[in-house]
């Protein structure tokens, strides 16, 4: 029954590395430069030093920490024995490619509108949509799906309320203090430490096993404490620098304190790259994996197979070209945008953010790394840190939810019943 | 080109009100000069200054309304919107009461007598002292943002709302020696000059007043 997939094998196989392709230069033009904004938008980092931050990191967390979303992509959301794959794989390519183009045009057209669409929610319902009308409506688990959409919402709200606390303790320890400067260069490279730690022992614990290693808790632990030592050693060098300045503390108080906390940024860019990495570049290889996937082994499907480096290479090389030919330019006007957002509030958001997304990641759940840093943002307004925040949209992106999964759903089913027509 | 996290940003409101308040100051100010010039009769000058102390009051107006534009009640704030507008509508009048006290002259031509103008500028300046402190405190409103209006800089900002109570507690005090000073004279004045003096006397303690409340309002929005 694999006759399809012998005859037109590598024909699927280079559509699939094109739209894997598209999509991936999609999120690292426009995805990418909600991470990053944070940073440039506080000053801590300048835009070529963002995009040379986004390009190592993005890939190092694609890479060590990308593997449980991608198979979750790949094949936790479709069950593959009731969708009947085993006599038909031919299905399987032609709906992942139907995701791919429909994710990729529907994200094309929202960024060109300004809506505020998530990479992850259109690859879910473009798969979602070809799975239900293109094969069955048992063909999809739906437990997965529910838990993911759950997702949607509490990754917001956990990283909103991890926000709020850590903004409350820089709060408690350096703001409110007697001596705000002291402090602060005190307790930057514990946070400095938290950020390395956190981000270490996450990806240990869940997500190397796809790289080939595999850690025990107590060698995760040591390994994890050694990162964080590292970045805090480093953060320390980097602090050693600055000094308190009388003159620029004239008109504002805080510029000196924070400087330090600009430091931190720099970091806590770095977790923001690594977290998007792990989550985000999944959408655009998990359909790519289970393309080659079945090619590759003429027309049976493993679910066990491997994620081929070549794949993860062409994701990252996706984002990396996205991010070089155009999301600079988002990322320019996004820091334009929300200068409001001083580096004791930006660390303290992306840190929160950073967080939820890679826990998420190591649970291989797919969840949308802008909406959780809205979500930690808006934890630091909560704590009166910000001067005025735009309420209305929450409610556009409650919009973009509702309209994206059906849209997402509806294109794809379009291509899906296009290429069955061509191919079969 | 909008994400949902630059749209997020609205605008501060801070700046802008704290530039408000360097506006209304900069009105009190002018009313000295004004006032130097009234004292030695020079009318064009007076004329130059109160025109200079209308355009700056409009200017003010203007930031008024457009801070007020730009504040919808969708914008979620670190302390409540109206205590905001308050603030901001209690440091407009202290233009607005420059100007009055520079129309009034202007347009009655007044002289203050002169064994009065030494106590008039002192006590002018006792005001404009007030009005200082309280552009003073304004402008620990970023500092208090970013503190997330708690700890030390909550404390600071009490202890300037304290010397300005104190500040405009001495106009009290001059004001009824100046008083005084008028009934003691009054017999020796037109009539209708000296109702006018009264009047300027007070609207003067009121710069002082103003500035009083623009501290209360402030301390509002810090006690929650």
């Amino acid at each position: 029954m694999s006759d399809i997939i012998s005859q037109y094998g590598t024909i699927f196989l280079i559509m699939a590395c094109v739209f894997g392709f598209f999509m991936a230069w999609g999120v690292g033009a426009n995805d990418v430069a909600n991470a990053m904004g944070t940073s440039v938008g506080a000053k801590a980092i300048t835009i070529k030093q963002a995009i040379l931050i986004a390009m190592v990191f993005e890939f190092a967390g694609a890479y060590f920490a990308g593997g449980e979303v991608t198979s979750t992509i790949r094949s936790g959301i479709i069950d593959i024995e009731k969708a009947g794959f085993a006599d038909s794989p031919e299905l399987l390519v032609y709906g992942m490619l139907s995701s791919l183009l429909a994710a990729g045009i529907w994200l094309l057209i929202a960024s060109h509108n300004g809506w505020p669409v998530s990479t992850t929610h259109s690859i879910i319902g473009a798969i979602v949509g070809f799975a239900v009308v293109g094969i069955s409506v048992d063909a999809v688990v739906w437990s997965k799906v529910w838990s993911i959409v759950a997702s949607w919402v509490v990754s917001p709200m956990c990283s909103g309320i991890i926000a709020f606390f850590i903004f409350r303790s820089v709060q408690k320890l350096v703001l409110e203090t007697d001596d705000p400067f002291a402090n602060a260069k005190k307790y930057v490279p514990l946070y400095i430490f938290m950020v390395g730690f956190i981000i270490a022992m996450v990806t240990l614990v869940k997500g190397l096993r796809y790289v080939g290693l595999d850690f025990s808790f107590g060698e995760s632990l040591g390994i994890a404490v050694a990162v964080g030592v590292f970045a805090m050693l480093l953060g320390v060098l980097l602090l050693r620098g600055i000094k308190e300045v009388a003159a620029e503390n004239e008109d504002f108080h805080f510029s000196s304190v924070e400087k330090v906390f600009g430091v931190l940024m720099i970091f806590t860019a770095c977790s923001m790259a690594f977290a998007h990495g792990s989550n985000d570049v999944a959408n655009a290889i998990g359909p790519l994996a289970a393309v080659a996937g079945v090619v590759r082994s003429g027309g049976e499907f493993s679910e066990q197979s491997g994620l081929p480096f070549w794949i993860l290479l062409l994701g990252g090389g996706g984002i990396v070209a996205g991010l070089a030919m155009w999301g600079y330019k988002v990322i320019a006007t996004i820091g334009r945008n929300i200068t409001e957002l001083t580096p004791s509030r930006g660390f303290a958001a992306e840190l929160a953010a950073a967080s939820t997304v890679v826990v998420a990641s190591g649970t291989g759940i797919p969840v949308s790394t802008t909406h959780t840093l809205v979500g930690a943002v808006l934890g630091v307004g909560l704590a009166r840190g910000i001067g005025a925040l735009n309420l209305t949209v929450v409610s556009r992106i409650f919009l973009s939810w509702v309209v994206t999964l059906p849209v997402g759903a509806g294109i794809s089913i379009i291509f899906f019943f296009l290429f069955k027509a061509i191919f079969s | 080109m909008s994400t949902p996290l630059s749209a997020l940003f609205g605008r501060s409101p801070i700046r802008p009100i704290q530039e408000h308040m360097a506006i209304a100051h900069h009105c009190v100010e002018l009313l000295g000069k004004f006032l130097e010039a009234s004292f030695v009769k020079d009318w064009d000058v007076a004329f130059a200054v109160q025109q200079e102390i209308r355009a700056q009051e409009n200017l003010a107006d203007d930031l008024k309304s457009n801070v007020r534009t730009n504040l919808p009640k969708s914008l979620f704030l670190p302390v409540p919107r109206t205590d905001l507008l308050e603030l901001l509508s209690t440091q407009d009048k202290l233009a607005n009461r420059a100007k009055d006290v520079a129309g009034l002259m202007l347009g009655r031509r007044m002289e203050i007598p002169e064994s009065l103008v030494v106590e008039v500028r002192d006590y002018y300046n006792e005001s404009f002292l007030a009005s200082k402190q309280a552009l003073k405190v304004i402008n620990e409103l970023d500092e208090l943002l970013e503190t997330g209006f708690r700890g030390k800089e909550v404390e600071l900002v009490e202890g300037l709302i304290n010397e300005l109570d104190d500040l405009e507690h001495q106009t009290d005090v001059s004001q009824v020696k100046l008083r005084a000073k008028l009934f003691e004279l009054e017999q020796s004045l037109p009539p209708v000059d000296v109702m006018f003096l009264y009047k300027i006397i007070d609207q003067i303690g009121d710069l002082a007043d103003i500035s009083e409340s623009v501290g209360a309002r402030l301390l509002l929005l810090i006690a929650r």
